[in-house]
């Protein structure tokens, strides 16, 4: 098992109440597996099944994998301009 | 030339215009969204723009870079306001020039539709009644596919 930090903003932040979430997951994990982690977590009903996800400020599909260190951010729908 | 930024202060359109515009530049275009007072039929005082700041930085300068590779010759200066803004506050700006206006014109609204689609920017609607809300433009379009 790892430790991971990620990043939330805007609704999904105020749902988990924090900017960062700290998850334990398995190793080697992916994208899908912190999904997972974070659906579980009190205000993670908010999450759709498959957010979309950036590491290391990209945008990565769910079968990419993670580890600690990275920059693992689950965004909410866009909405600039 | 390519320059694009997130800012927290007041976007100075001219600025942007005469930054692209050059000896060899003919055409030169200037988008430039605003804070509007309804949307989807309630009365708007203002908007708070949030952002996933670093990658919003990179996202809209990759948009650029990919505007640059499409329309080959173009000068674009990109600008995205953060923070609390009221009507008619200008959020984002992005101007283009090119020797010719068909590149320019192009280039403009292809920087402002991903930017709309990629960078991680949210907005939170501040209404007359004094209530606010995320806005999710995805939920809209599930809403007007269904209708």
């Amino acid at each position: 098992m790892t430790q991971l930090q990620v990043l939330l903003f805007a609704s999904y932040a105020e749902a988990f109440g924090s900017g960062t979430v700290n998850i334990t997951v398995p190793e080697p994990a992916t994208v899908a597996d912190v999904v997972v982690a974070l659906r579980g977590l009190p205000g993670g009903s908010i999450l759709p099944a498959s957010p979309v996800v950036a590491v290391d400020r990209r945008y990565v599909r769910g079968s990419v994998p993670v580890r600690s260190g990275q920059e693992i951010a689950v965004i909410p729908p866009v909405a600039g301009g | 030339m390519i320059r694009t930024a997130i800012v927290d202060m007041p976007i100075d359109t001219a600025a942007l215009l005469r930054e692209v515009t050059a000896g060899s530049t003919g055409a030169t275009t200037l988008f430039v969204g605003t804070v509007r007072d309804v949307n989807d039929g309630r009365t708007v005082t203002g908007i708070e723009y949030t952002a996933y700041t670093a990658m919003a930085a990179d996202e809209l300068h990759r948009i650029a870079e990919e505007a640059a590779e499409q329309f080959v010759g173009i000068r674009v200066a990109v600008e995205h306001r953060l923070g609390i803004l009221q009507l008619q506050d200008v959020s984002v700006a992005i101007a283009v020039a090119h020797a010719r206006r068909a590149p320019a014109l192009d280039a403009s609204r292809f920087v402002i539709e991903e930017l709309k689609r990629r960078v991680p920017i949210w907005k939170c609607e501040h209404y007359v009644e004094g209530d606010r809300q995320w806005i999710d433009p995805t939920a809209t379009r599930a809403e007007a596919t269904l209708s």
